[in-house]
């Protein structure tokens, strides 16, 4: 294997073996949430709202039930009652209770023995509705007469006279806003609009689930975090977290959309209530797009003042998002936390409010709510550089936040690596490629927090030498890879001799979801030290067959030595040796980490896009794309650019194309594939990326995560590239042909 | 709804199913056959993570009912490498990391199988509009088109 050149002094980190889940994967073995079935197992079917608000009435499951074949029926009346906060939500949004709050909305769920049966007894369940008055976008659920979603759901932050549909309001900020207005040679202010998406993952969710009336079941999903399933799970249903065994499947894709519950605990209740026997659930795309945890939908006030030389004086974001009807869903906090943390700025002040709808409980979507905050703070920084004449790469390095700055939202930064990003981009070929007609350059720069969170992993030696990892984050983007390196380089031994396994809840101690960017940054480190365990372990006993002290040995290149010529002469003992004889040495040798863990690096970028905007049709074409982000250090390069690349294009797609679309009766107009548009192989060009890596100090290997910030700047820097070609700019997403178009010849700013 | 007896030919091998009339060919693949690589993604010929040959056509096996398999030869991504030796592509997708969750990868594989089997040496523009009817949500498809286009040359090469 070829070892990359930017990286020295490390036998593994930094190449590109095959990934351990490669071969399974390429030959369809590999098994996803719908690829496991059970004996005498039964298959459910939702029943779903058509509506977007509407109170139930009654629900008469009688002719289903007369349904030869039909062997369960839940609605809400069979879950527990007394839930309360998030517990409620999660339960609510299971299945409605009086209201149905959304269209897609689940109210029944029905098991038979066969998908058809099931299909046909769903649609027999009478649900008769009373419809009330809704309201899907954020700002018309603010005004005063709109709709309300559920009155007494805000918190005590929100001011008095709001409407009852707006249920959070978050203020911070810091320095002399005045002032900083002031000292500004141009002040500009804008308002920006984005639609919710969809992550898209091209699985859909889908489980197998057991529960007998002992209250002990088992579960197989596809998701981000099966600990999450089951904590959620139990409290829905109110089962013991421990009575309840859920193991990941591989998993299609999650991108934040994975991280909680839709339907998995209508297959406990249908098993529970079917006798206990197993229930398969699936989810039609459809059921997706209406049902499941888009993104919110922003709408969101900058404004910033910039001196000639592009000094940044003041910095004030308002932001309203809308995460469906519950509170806590919208990312609004993280927005605004990200909305100005690339930049040194002296004096900012961030507002938001959280606002409910008629729309899906939204879920994460990478780096969430990071995006939205982007497109609306860097395509006013770029108009701002176009009217003051500055190159934009040049304005984001003056003001580009270091080691030592205080972010926007708090902290003070330690080692970052945004400037080393811009400088990057700066110096790349693309950004110095001579444009044609109908062509424009964008630029942007993004962040991430990044996250560390509760994590356990335990390593095993086997008999022969060779290391058994297991971890509790599921592997999306080649984490086993990444982890597997990170431990033979530690154990000193071949990226062959270790294999990775997620394993199930029952394994190990509860661990966050693969989310924040945390799996080969948490697990990774996690499991570093679980090797660092077992290498105590192994050179105690070495020492013992010696007859030396164990701080007498050290562990090199896969084996125990003695630490100098004082220790004694042995011949190093090598880890195979001592798996051999470790039944007779002192039993079974293992490491076992587990942490919250800390000592996370925050996550920069700097994207470069180039696009043609068609005259005639409004149509935008990605001609040439750069990512540049910081790694901390690549563990396995070649997955790194993967999350680069993967980012960069589903930014692309909610810059141009993505868009939930509700008709006038609040029904999602485009759930399926055809009309909800995700970037084909066709409109994308190949994604350029560069790698930079500024470690981080608080991992053993240096490692930033690399999940999320790479879809932060595609949306202004895909705005901010049509605004140059075109002249017009837009400032709401996406920027399909039809408002591209208008844009251009009402030639003015739209 | 009483069910049809298929017989037919899946990658090789003599098959017969029970097929509910109402049944798409990738549930029969799936549910009767045993044969869970085909995914389903959309249902609606979307996303192409269902598709397979079937008489040497691409085709999105979510939009084929299971008893038009009558008769018909159907190949499918369990049937693309050869013992232990894999196809070139399945070779080159794990070399070049073109795939992530690999959801999408069964259904990249057979159509790009089947466009190599018409055209050995294509251009990057024609690999791209060639599997436009294939999602990938992961990789932003880059890996995926250089995978291909090695597994190309290779492929001629040998020849």
């Amino acid at each position: 294997m070829a070892k990359d050149e930017l990286k020295t002094g490390y036998r593994l980190i930094g190449t590109r073996p095959d990934r351990p889940d490669g071969l399974d994967k390429v030959t369809g073995r590999a098994r996803y949430g719908a690829d496991l079935s059970a004996p005498g197992m039964l298959h459910a079917a939702v029943v779903r709202s058509p509506h977007a608000h509407a109170r139930i009435v009654k629900i008469d499951a009688t002719k289903a039930l007369a349904l030869p074949g039909v062997k369960a029926v839940v609605t809400r009346a069979d879950l527990p009652t007394g839930l309360t906060g998030e517990d409620w939500n999660l339960q609510e949004n299971t299945l409605a209770g009086e209201v149905v709050l959304y269209d897609g909305h689940a109210v029944a769920a029905v098991a038979a023995t066969t998908k058809f049966i099931a299909q046909e007894a769903a649609a027999l369940v009478e649900v008769e509705y009373e419809i009330l008055p809704h309201v899907t976008d954020v700002d018309l659920a603010m005004k005063l007469d709109a709709p309300v979603i559920r009155a007494g759901t805000a918190d005590h932050s929100v001011p008095e006279g709001m409407s009852p549909n707006v249920v959070k309001y978050i203020e911070f900020g810091h320095g002399d806003m005045d002032a900083g207005f002031a000292a500004a040679d141009l002040v500009r202010e804008h308002t920006y609009k984005t639609e919710a998406t969809h992550q898209g993952y091209i699985e859909p969710h889908a489980c197998l689930g057991q529960l007998g009336g002992d209250g002990k079941g088992e579960m197989w999903v596809c998701t981000q975090g099966h600990w999450y399933i089951r904590k959620m799970c139990s409290a829905v249903l109110g089962l013991e977290a421990a009575q309840l065994r859920v193991t990941p499947s591989e998993i299609g894709g999650g991108f934040g959309g994975k991280t909680t519950i839709f339907m998995e605990p209508l297959a406990l209740a249908l098993s529970r209530k079917a006798g206990g026997k197993p229930v398969k659930l699936v989810m039609s795309r459809s059921e997706v797009l209406r049902a499941t945890g888009p993104t919110a939908s922003a709408s969101m006030d900058v404004k910033l003042g910039l001196k000639k030389d592009g000094t940044m004086t003041a910095a004030k974001v308002m932001f309203r998002m809308q995460g469906g009807p519950y509170i806590g869903s919208s990312p609004v906090g993280e927005a605004l936390s990200c909305a100005l943390a690339c930049y040194d700025v002296a004096a900012v002040q961030h507002e938001g409010y959280e606002v409910l709808a008629n729309r899906p409980k939204a879920a994460a979507y990478r780096a969430p709510g990071s995006p939205m905050a982007a497109f609306a703070v860097e395509s006013l920084l770029d108009e701002m550089c176009r009217e003051l004449g500055l190159d934009p790469l040049d304005v984001r390095l003056k003001n580009a936040a270091r080691e030592g700055t205080k972010a926007s939202y708090g902290p003070t930064y330690n080692q970052i690596g945004l400037v080393e990003s811009l400088e990057a981009a700066k110096a790349h070929p693309n950004y110095a490629v001579k444009l044609g007609p109908n062509q424009g350059r964008g630029v942007a720069a993004g962040f991430w927090f990044n996250h560390g969170g509760e994590t356990s992993v335990s390593l095993a030696i086997g008999e022969d030498g060779t290391a058994t990892v297991s971890v509790g984050t599921p592997d999306i983007g080649g984490s086993r890879a990444s982890i597997a390196l990170m431990t033979a380089e530690t154990l000193g031994v071949g990226y062959d001799d270790v294999r990775v396994n997620v394993v199930e809840t029952g394994a190990l101690g509860v661990n966050e979801p693969t989310h924040g960017s945390r799996a080969t940054f948490a697990s990774g480190m996690a499991a570093v030290e679980a090797a660092r365990q077992a290498i105590k372990t192994m050179c105690a006993r070495a020492a013992a067959e010696w007859g030396i002290e164990p701080e007498a040995v050290e562990w090199r290149d896969g084996a125990a030595m003695p630490a100098g010529p004082n220790a004694g002469k042995f011949p190093p003992m090598t880890i195979a040796e001592i798996g051999a004889t470790m039944g007779a040495t002192g039993g079974p040798i293992s490491g076992h980490h587990e942490v919250t863990a800390g000592g996370v690096g925050a996550s920069f970028g700097a994207h470069v896009v180039d696009v043609e905007v068609d005259p005639e049709t409004g149509r935008t074409t990605i001609l040439r794309y750069l990512v540049v982000q910081d790694a901390g250090r690549a563990i396995h390069p070649a997955y790194v650019e993967g999350q680069y690349q993967g980012g960069a294009a589903q930014g692309i797609g909610w810059a141009l194309n993505e868009e939930y679309v509700y008709g006038e009766d609040g029904r999602l107009q485009n759930p399926i594939f055809l009309d909800y548009r995700v970037p084909v192989a066709s409109d994308l060009p190949m994604i350029d990326t560069v790698i930079v890596e500024v470690p981080n100090p608080g991992h053993p290997y240096g490692v930033r995560g690399v999940g999320e910030t790479g879809i932060t700047p595609p949306l202004p820097a895909v705005a901010n590239a049509v605004a140059a070609a075109t002249g017009a700019r837009l400032r709401s997403l996406p920027l399909s042909p039809p408002k591209v178009l208008a844009a251009i010849k009402a030639g003015r700013h739209g | 709804m009483s069910k049809i007896h298929v017989t037919s030919t899946v990658n090789g091998d003599p098959v017969e199913f029970l097929a509910d009339p109402r049944e798409s060919l990738l549930d029969c693949l799936r549910d009767h056959l045993e044969l869970t690589g085909s995914k389903e993604g959309c249902g609606t010929g979307d996303c192409g993570a269902c598709s397979v040959q079937m008489d040497g056509v691409l085709v999105c096996s979510c939009l084929v009912l299971g008893v038009e398999a009558q008769g018909k030869k159907i190949d499918t991504i369990e049937g693309m490498a050869v013992g232990t030796d894999l196809h070139p592509l399945q070779r080159k997708f794990i070399e070049h990391a073109a795939l992530q969750c690999g959801f999408c990868t069964p259904g990249i594989l057979v159509a790009a199988k089947a466009l190599l089997d018409e055209q050995p040496d294509p251009t990057e523009e024609q690999v791209r509009y060639w599997l436009a009817g294939n999602l990938c949500r992961c990789t932003g498809y880059d890996k995926i088109i250089r995978a291909v286009m090695d597994a190309a040359a290779e492929m001629r090469g040998a020849n």
